[in-house]
């Protein structure tokens, strides 16, 4: 039973972890770059949901995803645009640095020591011995139809279908009349107002929130992405929840539960030794 | 001909010219193409034929000179608005997008045909379904005057080569152009290919009336289907005018087979 819960548990915050982990790789897939500002998307979006709170808890949320996503597209447009075409490592430098001005901003606005931030109070479900928290089971179903959602998306609509186009070769999608800074604004909305969503998330599952709060589940579900193979659609996904699945089993033992982050990041390197593309990412032969 | 004097002028240059750094990769080039006709823009190699294709498309902007696209002028448009004006084109080694199937690449080619707002698609609201049954449907009948219908849900990576360079012409027949270009359409195809291309370059312009410049290295190709050429060498205009009296011209055949 408890085997059950823990199960439980891990596959809802690995749909969380998943749902970050698509906004790393969506805009690696589309833009070729690492935007290491994405985690400090979710603590903005979270701080966001505080202001809006006093107004009802769905406004609340809502007004979180649109002002990420605009904050998504502005920081896109300032920051990353100009860039294009510039070296990765100036590109990967600007977006440290954008995570840093967040956090700094942030502090400035809601002081460091952390924000209680109780969107709903939400009660525990028991089902014979098996006990699981409401909160858990939402953010297990919505992480399951936001994932279908964007999977429909990507596949089945003529933006999917050029964001694909514009992943594999910008120049030609361009030649055949694709928009490719309109494609790239899409995808960094879409990821912004996801990393929006999952702060709802944490914040259901523990009510706190302070300025550094996004870069340890920015960096997990980096590693999520990476693990099921960067620039993959259902790799960050299978990468998300695998993530999340082992976090909790490693919590769930006393004996290793101080080592869990290590664990996590341990089996990303050995991963990378033996596949260094990630479980679905495409193999890509130098050619010489 | 009699009714050359009243066809419209599809494309014309007017003293395009390009130079990187030291080097004039095109220049003075003159290009008019009427309204249906096969255009040939031959050349040894490195004489600047792609080069004139990527000016023509917005991907260079030449130094001086101006491209006129059916009298509008197009000068230093950007690659998706001189799409949007409607010339296409494929390249010289094969761009298709691999990890869409044949029937998507073509749809891709659709996109800017078919309205519908990423806030429909993303809401799924009803002229999202509508749209995507439309491009599906516009889709399939150009794979089917191509002769690909049957390979419609195949990776294009998994296409043969020769089919691969069919699709390519499809998808950018799909953004309904006035001017196609075909960069190298026969290249590294042997006999029977080069001649189904033929019939179906030849077919293409009547089944959609439309005007088509190319670049080849393929003589049979060029004197079996092309009606006028330009041949550049190292840049410049070596000889213009009815194909038949081009490939003869000694200047021409000095520049490809030496004295």
């Amino acid at each position: 039973m408890e085997f059950l819960t823990t199960f439980v548990n891990g596959l809802s915050l690995g749909g969380i972890y998943a749902m970050i982990a698509l906004g790393y790789t969506m805009v690696y897939g589309i833009a070729k770059m690492l935007n290491f500002a994405h985690g400090d998307i979710i603590m903005v979006g979270g701080y966001t949901i505080l202001l809006f709170l006093a107004v009802n808890p769905i406004v609340a949320i809502v007004a979180s995803m649109i002002f990420c996503m605009l904050l998504g597209i502005v920081i896109e447009k300032v920051a990353y645009k100009p860039l294009r075409g510039a070296s990765p490592l100036a590109v990967l430098i600007t977006a440290i640095g954008v995570s840093y001005l967040l956090q700094s901003i942030s502090q400035m606005i809601f002081g460091s020591a952390p924000k209680f931030i109780v969107i709903a109070e939400l009660g525990i479900l028991k089902i014979g011995g098996l006990s699981i928290g409401y909160s858990t089971i939402i953010t297990l179903a919505c992480s399951l139809v936001v994932m279908i959602a964007l999977s429909l998306f990507v596949k089945f609509s003529k933006t999917g279908r050029a964001m694909v186009a514009v992943s594999e070769d910008k120049g030609a999608a361009q030649l055949m009349g694709i928009n490719v800074n309109n494609i790239i604004m899409i995808t960094f909305a879409i990821g912004s107002a996801l990393a929006a969503l999952a702060s709802v998330f944490f914040l259901l599952k523990a009510p706190t929130m302070s300025p550094t709060f996004g870069s340890l589940p920015g960096i997990k579900a980096f590693t999520a992405a990476v693990i099921g193979g960067i620039g993959s659609i259902p790799g960050a996904m299978l990468g998300g929840i695998l993530l999340g699945v082992i976090e909790c089993f490693a919590q769930s033992v006393p004996v290793i539960s101080p080592y869990t982050d290590a664990i996590e990041f341990s089996i990303l390197i050995i991963l990378l030794l033996v596949k260094p593309s990630g479980l679905l990412g495409k193999k890509r032969r130098e050619k010489v | 001909m009699a009714d050359n004097v009243t066809r419209e002028t599809v494309l014309k240059t007017d003293h395009l010219c390009i130079q990187f750094g030291g080097l004039k990769a095109v220049n003075d080039v003159n290009l008019e193409i009427k309204q249906g006709e096969l255009y040939g823009l031959i050349g040894p190699n490195g004489a600047g034929k792609t080069t004139v294709f990527n000016i023509l498309t917005g991907v260079y902007k030449p130094t001086s000179g101006r491209v006129y696209l059916c009298g509008e002028d197009i000068t230093g448009k950007t690659p998706i608005e001189v799409n949007k004006k409607g010339i296409a084109r494929t390249f010289q080694n094969i761009r298709l997008f691999g990890n869409l199937t044949v029937l998507e690449n073509v749809m891709v080619g659709l996109a800017n045909q078919i309205p519908c707002s990423v806030f429909e698609s993303v809401f799924r609201l009803p002229r999202h379904k509508k749209s995507e049954r439309e491009a599906k449907e516009r889709a399939m009948e150009l794979l089917r005057v191509f002769g690909l219908a049957e390979f419609a849900d195949y990776l294009a990576s998994n296409l043969p080569y020769g089919k691969q360079r069919k699709l390519e012409i499809a998808r950018a027949m799909a953004t309904a152009p006035k001017l196609l270009l075909l960069d190298e359409p026969a290249a590294g195809m042997n006999p029977n290919e080069t001649q189904e291309l033929m019939d179906d370059i030849t077919f293409i312009r009547e089944r959609f009336g439309i005007t088509i410049l190319l670049i080849e290295h393929d003589m049979r190709l060029v004197s079996g289907i092309c009606e006028k050429l330009t041949v550049l060498n190292f840049g410049t205009e070596l000889a213009v005018g009815d194909t038949a009296e081009v490939l003869n011209d000694a200047e021409v055949i000095k520049a490809y087979i030496g004295e």
